[in-house]
């Protein structure tokens, strides 16, 4: 019952912030450089008052400004992103058709991530004073401050130019024509290195974030009962501390998460993957802002949509968590 | 102990401090030592580093200074993350100080507001709004500020809440002075230092954030910047690694020196914090 509610609510909260970011969107198309109709025209080499008219007249560029907000609000919230005119399709149908590659590269780097920082982390948090647990630390804060599209690169260089082993670039062999089994090893590896390159910043994230937990979960009152008890110091690692200090990790995880749709637009761009980063790269380079701020608000939408369900995932996971909180 | 003693006893933070010192050297010597502009094409294309007298890095894809570029590019980075950090401050400070001191429908609002700004993907919007606003040194720092202040105004929200019904504030209430009176010389002096520790590790988010961006070719034409130097080389990785490879590396030194003067500062700073953890 409680559930239910919370989720309508959570729900109803998304629906402002997307309905703000559509406003928002339109206020950018209204400022973005010259209208679409004066590019198109451009392009298509006329600079005949009367075409630029009737293009203007056809995409409602005439009309007052609230009527094109209520055109373009209502046309959002039938799934219509409007046109990409570089593109010649449909924005929705050019999201849509990237964005399966972009779920896959951010889901495997986001649990990656997660999986070695919490194991980086809590080796880190068990050997505080020791020049092991200082190393870990060292090298998470060295990967937190390097520039995701630099390790990117580097990767390609050592990892495909130099040492051979792996692919560069794209998401399948072209021309290979695999099926089934065969093409989803041809994906896997071709998935490696970026999302390994994604995983690196974040996972420096995690890894401080799970420390500082298991360091402040060790203090409490039943680590030592369990210290009293003679458990083993491994013991009491696992069970009691590690556990107790994963659950504000997973929140946090959570709400970081959002920021890996960033990453993913440096790194597909580095490695060619055909996901909405790549997209929102050409789109950059070709100076469509209609599919630009389409890819925006789809980045924004993924984002909530992952915080809801990783909220509701802490909550199932920690029933003391009600919905006073 | 002294602030620097206290600074120093963390090693890390020297060593931070130390790199620091030398990468603001690097951009205040490389009008004098290279005064001519990194863009021109001085030498051949494509030289490696150390293979011609003068250019201990090499030549770019279009014969350009790999040294000159890192050494202009060291101001850029520098200014854009001093600059767009103090925007931020600038954003986030009143609206946290507002937020946290009047409380109710004020912080209700307030936070509201900053939740928005924290639920939109932050390099998808810096992206957007450079792309708009035509890539400039202001509009990047524009819109690094507009991505970086939530934080910001947390962190001050946070402080005010806790500072606001101090004794000292209910004596400078009683003695009449106003809210506004409040709210800077009685708590905002005391919400400093983690606004400076924090502002640090902004430099440092910063700096990465306007290399992302001209990576992606946002970067203003005019100013030659270590983003911009990988971008540009991106394409011939396979022929020539090292120009991607040293602005990569000025990069990842920079960010991480602020980090480590970042952690040193807030031991400094906070004194309390550095017996707790040890």
């Amino acid at each position: 019952m409680l559930y239910a509610r919370l989720i309508v609510m959570r729900l109803l909260k998304a629906v402002v912030v997307l309905f703000l970011i559509v406003i928002f969107n339109f206020v950018l198309i209204q400022l973005a450089p010259g209208d679409p109709a004066s590019i198109l025209a451009g392009e298509a080499g006329a600079t005949d008052e009367e075409f630029l008219r009737q293009l203007r007249e056809r995409f409602g560029l005439d009309q007052p400004l609230y009527v094109q907000l209520w055109h373009y609000v209502s046309g959002i919230a039938t799934l219509d992103f409007g046109w990409s005119y570089r593109q010649g399709m449909p924005v929705l149908d050019l999201i849509l058709a990237r964005l399966p590659a972009t779920l896959l590269l951010t889901g495997t780097a986001f649990v990656l991530s997660l999986v070695l920082g919490i194991v980086a982390g809590s080796m880190a948090a068990a050997r505080v004073k020791k020049p092991s647990g200082s190393l870990i630390m060292a090298l998470a804060l060295i990967f937190y401050a390097t520039p995701l599209f630099w390790v990117a690169l580097m990767a390609v260089v050592l990892f495909s130019v130099y040492l051979d082993w792996l692919p560069a670039y794209g998401m399948y062999t072209v021309g290979a024509g695999h099926t089934g089994l065969a093409l989803m090893l041809d994906v896997a590896k071709h998935l490696v290195l970026p999302a390994t390159t994604l995983a690196l910043f974040f996972m420096a994230i995690y890894t401080r974030m799970t420390r500082a937990s298991m360091l402040e979960a060790s203090q409490q009152d039943y680590v030592k009962t369990a210290r009293a008890k003679g458990l083993s110091p491994r013991v009491i690692q696992r069970r009691h501390i590690l556990r107790n200090a994963l659950l504000p990790i997973i929140t946090l995880a959570g709400l970081q998460a959002g920021q890996m749709v960033g990453g993913a637009i440096l790194t597909e761009t580095v490695f060619a993957w055909p996901g909405i980063g790549r997209l929102m790269f050409e789109a950059l380079q070709q100076r469509d802002y209609n599919l630009l701020l389409g890819i925006f608000f789809f980045s924004a939408a993924l984002v909530i949509v992952f915080n809801i369900v990783t909220d509701l995932v802490y909550r199932l996971a920690d029933p003391r968590i009600k919905e006073a909180s | 102990m002294s602030f620097f003693a206290r600074f120093a006893q963390n090693r890390g933070a020297l060593v931070g401090l130390l790199i620091l010192i030398a990468i603001i050297g690097m951009a205040i010597l490389a009008p004098f030592l290279y005064p001519e502009s990194p863009w021109r094409m001085v030498q051949r294309p494509f030289l490696a580093p150390m293979e011609a007298e003068g250019f201990w890095l090499g030549t770019d894809t279009m014969g350009r200074d790999v040294a000159a570029g890192l050494m202009h590019g060291a101001w850029v980075s520098l200014l854009i993350g001093l600059v767009s950090t103090t925007v931020a401050l600038l954003i986030g400070v009143p609206l946290g100080a507002v937020a946290g001191y009047y409380g109710g429908l004020v912080d209700d609002g307030l936070m509201r507001f900053t939740e928005f700004f924290q639920t939109i993907p932050n390099f998808a919007l810096a992206i957007v709004l450079v792309a708009i606003m035509q890539p400039s040194v202001v509009s990047i720092v524009l819109a690094i500020a507009i991505v970086s202040w939530p934080p910001v105004a947390r962190l001050v929200r946070a402080e005010f809440m806790s500072l606001r019904h101090r004794e000292y504030v209910e004596a400078a209430r009683l003695v009449g002075q106003t809210n506004g009176t409040i709210i800077l010389r009685q708590i905002l002096p005391n919400t400093l230092s983690p606004i400076i520790v924090l502002a640090s590790l902004m430099v440092a988010t910063a700096i990465l954030l306007e290399s992302a961006l001209s990576f992606l070719g946002l970067g203003d034409p005019n100013v030659m910047s270590w983003g911009y130097m990988i971008g540009a080389a991106r394409t011939v990785i396979r022929q020539a690694w090292w120009l991607s490879f040293f602005p990569g590396v000025a990069i990842l030194l920079t960010v991480l020196a602020l980090n480590l003067v970042g952690e040193g500062l807030d031991d400094a700073l906070n004194p309390k914090l550095v017996r707790e953890r040890s």
